[in-house]
């Protein structure tokens, strides 16, 4: 029998097992913030420094969102390590947001001993209570006896089937005690099987009924992103033989090129014209890694009414939970993608030639709107010039983009062509303002020698901003691209739109000097607020060697277009100013948010 | 399209019997606002370490399929078995009844019960305990006739639940 194939047992702390899990499980860098309950962890972390690379954050959340930075632009596990009570609450939303974007982490938290748990002890809290509803799956470890078999499953568990973050809380006396560490691969799970291929009838069927549509569109998300590189790749493929149009949420942008005419943008609440009305009109919706989020969907009665839906998702959970879809497929959607080309092929099938060349003239009309256009009015810099500038001087470089939460956001997402998968971090799910920068450490500790640029928000930069120290001290080069409007400029739009232009506090009457406070952090400050001088700016701010934060600033009031007001229908989009008087957004519309 | 049909229905949950396990279930329904109408919990294999859960909850048939499909996605779960739509099935429910009272009511009492089949396990000069088992309704239905003749206290367990025939969930 092959030696390799024996377990090896060690006697070693359950501090030095973390450790030896997290080499075991390749993870070569990870965030944190030492406290009392986790010193000896930090302990064996000292005498691993070697083979472990710890990046010291600021704050907690900062720790989970450069964790998820790090496991999005690389697909492997992102790791954190915080302590217990204020640690572990302050890790709860990077955890939260994890859940709801489906990125896999593995946060360790320290607990006060077993012999004081549930006496309110110091920095003691319910770290598994109060992380049970935002994590996959949590533990806490009450035996030095399943400590090995706990930290194996919850790599299994954070990073399989529909990936999400876990949590491992463990007591400081169970980080000292000693026990046998066992490999892993040694443990199997008794419950959790997630699926992965796809069922070949109803792969068949997706391929006939693909077949036989006058007007496909693929709609394709963050699944896709999750089924690794080959996905995006074999996404190409298919869309190449079918001839389809493909959109695709906020979450799955990069999986297919953004330059390519088959490409029709972002769908949603703030996405394209063609996009939004191709998804209203079609007759087969192929559905690949989506959930059909309320962002997505509009109003849920009007939603592309007439089509019939395929639906691939590895989470059953999300099939017919927001929309009825006539063709459930439970697999990841890299595999399934992969077995449609086969049998597309291998029945040798064609597409409607004539109907489909219909449903692109359809489409180039709507095209032809050009929804994403904007005036240049007075001679301050629009910030959707910003971003086009910012993607023309950064296109050929190795870049990565993340993203805080508001206009900014939208505006990346809607203009920032990406290529490739794994490219493009940014808060889905959640909308958490303050990703954007504690992300980015994350993936550029993960690209050494990329562009990690964070497109922010003057508010969103102030959730996380103390992580541009983090920066400096671990010589994270990142930049911070600020559209600075001094409004929280996505809640003063629905204000104006939706409470009769009221803007309750919503202007920041007192913001810092970003260019002197970043000097103080030890980054390099830049400010421009002239579209003549662009340009120039963004390329010093490239060229930089440390972490700059660039202080852009742009047209106060403008609009973030076009835009499917709440509770309306894909086809009932407004494209500018001009559109507003007309659309009255429901009472229910102002329900939703 | 969806319907605002509500239907009653009843789950059975086989789970891994680890701590929060029941914490993971009830703050699935909660979180979610979903209904539980009764909820009943039990290790059934010490050996296997496994606890079965039954839970009686109400809802649209879109909703309880999504109540299916997010119990299912809970890590420590083995099965899900949906027992008003996936097989036949039998549901019970234990209850201890106090009744207080004297003369012709008292003699009531004892009657109806004996009529369902409940039998006294505590008795004084002025009350009885009644031990009574059987579906939901039976048990709402004999609350109901206790009512007037002294109805002082009701303890249920909450519903257990079986398929008919020989195979198991």
């Amino acid at each position: 029998m092959d030696k390799t194939m024996i377990p090896s047992i060690k006697e070693m702390t359950g501090a030095e097992m973390v450790i030896q899990a997290l080499k075991d499980h390749g993870v070569e860098h990870i965030f944190g913030y030492p406290g009392g309950a986790v010193l000896p962890i930090y302990d064996a972390l000292f005498a691993a420094a070697n083979e472990l690379v710890h990046v010291l954050v600021r704050h907690e959340q900062g720790a989970v969102h450069a964790a998820e930075g790090y496991a999005r632009s690389t697909g492997k596990c992102g790791v954190a390590l915080v302590t217990s009570g204020p640690g572990a609450t302050n890790a709860v939303t990077g955890l939260a947001d994890a859940l709801l974007d489906s990125i896999p982490i593995v946060v360790l938290s320290g607990q006060v001993a077993t012999h004081l748990i549930g006496t309110d002890a110091f920095q003691e809290c319910d770290t598994v209570g109060i992380t049970r509803p935002c994590t996959k799956h949590n533990w806490l470890v009450k035996d030095i006896a399943d400590l090995p078999r706990i930290l194996h499953e919850a790599f299994q568990i954070a990073t399989t089937g529909r990936p999400g973050p876990v949590v491992i809380d463990i007591p400081k006396d169970i980080q000292f005690k000693k026990g046998f560490y066992v490999e892993p691969g040694s443990v199997s799970h008794r419950t959790y099987k997630p699926p992965f291929e796809a069922d070949i009838d109803a792969i068949s069927q997706a391929v006939a009924l693909m077949a036989s549509a006058k007007k496909p569109i693929f709609y394709t998300g963050g699944g896709v992103i999750n089924a690794g590189p080959a996905a995006s790749e074999h996404l190409r493929e298919l869309v190449e033989l079918t001839g389809f149009p493909v959109t695709s949420t906020l979450m799955g942008l990069g999986a297919y090129p953004a330059s390519d005419d088959k490409w029709l943008g972002m769908l949603g609440m703030h996405g394209t014209y063609e996009a939004n009305w191709a998804m209203h009109d079609c007759d087969v919706m192929i559905g690949l890694g989506v959930r059909f989020d309320d962002r997505v969907t509009g109003r849920i009665d009007a939603f592309s009414p007439g089509s019939k839906k395929i639906h691939v998702d590895i989470d059953p959970s999300q099939i017919n939970k927001n929309i009825r879809v006539d063709l459930p497929i439970i697999a990841d959607a890299g595999q399934a993608i992969k077995a449609m080309i086969k049998v597309w092929k291998q029945k040798e099938y064609k597409a409607d030639k004539k109907a489909l060349a219909e449903w692109w003239e359809q489409i180039e009309r709507w095209r032809a709107k050009n929804c994403l256009a904007y005036k240049q009015n007075g001679n301050g810099i629009k910030p959707q010039y910003a971003i086009d500038r910012l993607y023309e001087l950064t296109k050929n470089r190795d870049t990565y983009i993340t993203t805080e939460v508001g206009q900014h956001q939208m505006w990346a997402a809607q203009r920032y062509k990406f290529e490739q998968p794994n490219r493009w971090m940014t808060s889905g799910g959640l909308g958490t303002m303050g990703y954007g920068i504690p992300a980015a450490l994350g993936v550029q500790l993960a690209h050494r020698d990329s562009l990690v640029i964070d497109i922010a928000g003057e508010g969103s930069v102030q959730m996380t901003m103390q992580e541009m120290s983090t920066a400096v001290q671990s010589n994270l080069p990142i930049k911070i691209f600020i559209l600075n409007n001094r409004y929280l400029g996505m809640v003063r739009q629905w204000q104006q739109l939706l409470h009769g232009g009221r803007y309750s506090h919503t202007y920041s009457e007192a913001l810092p000097d970003f260019v002197k406070m970043a000097e103080a952090f030890g980054c390099v400050g830049i400010r421009c607020d002239k579209p003549e001088d662009l340009d120039a700016a963004i390329l010093k701010m490239i060229d930089c060697p440390k972490p700059v934060l660039f202080d852009c600033i742009v047209d106060q009031m403008e609009n973030c277009y076009p835009m499917i007001p709440s509770g309306a229908a894909h086809n009932e989009m407004i494209l500018c100013d001009a559109d507003e008087e007309a659309t009255q957004v429901s009472d229910a519309g102002k329900m939703l948010v | 399209m969806s319907t605002n049909r509500i239907e009653r229905h009843t789950f059975a949950i086989l789970v891994d019997n680890e701590a929060g396990v029941l914490a993971r279930i009830v703050g699935l329904f909660s979180g979610r606002g979903y209904n539980i109408e009764s909820l009943t919990v039990a290790e059934i294999d010490p050996s296997q370490h496994t606890s079965r859960i039954t839970i009686v909850t109400s809802g649209t048939p879109e909703i309880l399929e999504q109540i299916r499909a997010q119990i299912g996605r809970v890590v420590p779960v083995h099965r899900v078995v949906d027992w008003t739509v996936d097989k036949p099935s039998i549901a019970r429910e234990m209850a201890l009844i106090k009744v207080a009272g004297t003369g012709e009511k008292r003699v009531e009492a004892l009657r109806i019960a004996d009529a369902f089949r409940a039998r006294p396990v505590d008795t004084t000069h002025t009350s009885f305990v009644f031990e009574i088992t059987g579906s939901p309704d039976k048990i709402n239905q004999f609350v109901d006739l206790m009512q007037p003749l002294g109805l002082v206290e009701i303890s249920r367990t909450g519903v257990a639940a079986i398929s008919r025939g020989p195979d198991p969930m």
